[in-house]
């Protein structure tokens, strides 16, 4: 059969889909940890993202903290974790919303400083409060680059979940680990391929949902999203692990 | 090493940085960052003269845009370590994987900076090189690619940065550079060389990202003499 069948034949024995240790347990632990990570983050780095957008304070921070983000490895996020909090689900899980908040902040922040400032002078001249100006027009201009922010994080998660399994975490890295650490290339190439699927699927999807959030009158400009991802000082909706 | 005074609280095996084992393991670290080096520019080396001709024809035959986006698009998505451990099977625990796997991240990032540029070319100038004779490869070659260069170079900074931060992923597969110390930090619960091989790492990365903005000021001189005309 070769290495592929043997892949298959792992891919289809029921024992392997069973029990804590097995296919479907590691799957819910996975999306469980990268939606539990991914919402934290997103709770706590969009009204930072809002209001440093709103006010166009701290610029150089918010712009910047992705880049830096993306300088540290989320391998020594993680290991760092494990030296600060232990070994486990708690390291995994706050190395993750860690990871995750960056790209939020900097494309909430750069998607409220993007609205035409125009509209926000007619709004307030129309005397709407501040808070109705960024919830009532700032916001509603901004969710196509803040749910390419919640994208972005949302796939690293997904991604580095997968490395938890370093710092003694499960998920579905766990093959891949205890496939090195055992020389079986068959669980190594099982938990690879369940991983990828897992970071496609989740990409796609929640490329579905920005898109079903966009309001419609903004559906027309895909043009300006593509502009931002060239430049490195710019909110890229590139971030890999 | 005696002298060197503890900088960061209590100096010893167990504070985040132990100066004299730093002391004693010069050749380790020297070590770990040439392989780290190595590995990342054969990386975007590589990347780079694949990248090249393919977005010159993606941006050429716009028809391929979507195929060459979407493959090197999966690609990308594809996280770190599942993609070493895809390759694993193919060309075994090493250096060509690891390799292999970090070119693969630098192709779509380099693609999409090259078609940008090549967009970026203003329409005129394109027909004034035409109207001086050029053909369609030397219009390329000496008018488009050189316009083009600042967001080619804009691509290679994110491909280097994002690559050096991978490399330390590849300690898994028995690689690493700087990641090896991370790697050997976490198996020996051991917090200086993993505080040694996060602090080298980013420092290489932010190295890296500068020598490539001073390297593209040298290979654009128009676009500094134009910057102080303004």
């Amino acid at each position: 059969m070769g290495f592929l069948g043997d892949v298959f034949t792992w891919f289809t024995t029921a024992a392997n889909w069973r029990g804590n240790g097995g296919i479907a347990h590691r799957l819910g632990e996975h999306i469980g940890m990268s939606a539990a990570a991914t919402l934290t983050a997103f709770a706590i780095a969009l009204p930072l993202g809002l209001i440093l957008g709103h006010t166009g304070k701290a610029a150089l921070l918010a712009v910047n903290v992705s880049n830096v983000g993306r300088a540290i490895p989320s391998f020594a996020i993680l290991v760092f974790g494990s030296q600060l909090f232990g070994i486990g689900a708690k390291p995994a899980y706050l190395a993750l919303v860690a990871l995750a908040i960056p790209p939020i902040v900097t494309n909430a922040y750069t998607g409220i400083r993007q609205v035409d400032r125009d509209a926000v002078e007619a709004a307030r001249g129309m005397g709407m409060g501040e808070a109705r100006v960024l919830f009532r027009v700032e916001l509603p201009v901004a969710v196509p680059l803040v749910m390419a922010g919640v994208r972005t994080a949302g796939v690293q998660v997904v991604a580095t979940a997968g490395l938890a399994a370093v710092v003694a975490w499960g998920g579905l890295g766990r093959f891949i680990i205890d496939g090195l650490a055992q020389g079986d290339r068959v669980q190594l190439f099982g938990g690879a391929v369940l991983i990828a699927v897992l970071s496609i699927l989740t990409e796609l999807g929640l490329g579905l949902l920005q898109r079903v959030l966009t309001p419609a009158g903004l559906r027309l400009r895909p043009q300006a999203q593509r502009r931002v991802s060239v430049l490195p000082g710019a909110a890229a909706a590139l971030e890999v692990s | 090493m005696g002298t060197s005074g503890p900088l960061l609280g209590a100096n010893g095996p167990d504070s985040w940085i132990w100066w004299d084992w730093v002391g004693r393991h010069g050749d380790a670290l020297y070590t770990a960052g040439r392989e780290h080096v190595i590995l990342t520019f054969w990386a975007v080396a590589v990347g780079l003269a694949i990248a090249l001709p393919l977005g010159v024809a993606a941006w050429k035959w716009r028809r391929l845009q979507p195929l060459v986006l979407g493959v090197t698009g999966a690609i990308y998505t594809v996280p770190s370590i599942a993609l070493f451990a895809l390759l694993v099977p193919v060309t075994g625990l090493g250096r060509t994987t690891a390799e292999l796997g970090l070119v693969g991240y630098t192709l779509l990032i380099l693609i999409r900076n090259v078609v940008a540029g090549l967009d970026g070319v203003p329409e005129d100038v394109r027909e004034a090189a035409r109207g001086m004779g050029l053909t369609p490869t030397g219009t390329l070659v000496r008018v488009e690619l050189p316009l083009a260069l600042p967001a080619i170079v804009a691509g290679v900074r994110i491909a280097t940065v994002t690559v050096i931060g991978l490399v330390t992923v590849t300690a898994l597969i028995g690689q690493g550079g700087f990641g090896q110390l991370i790697y050997d930090g976490l198996l020996r619960d051991f917090r200086t060389p993993l505080v040694l091989g996060t602090v080298l790492s980013v420092a290489l990365a932010a190295a890296a990202d500068v020598g490539l903005v001073l390297l593209e000021r040298v290979l654009t001189p128009w676009s500094r003499s134009r910057a102080g005309a303004s």
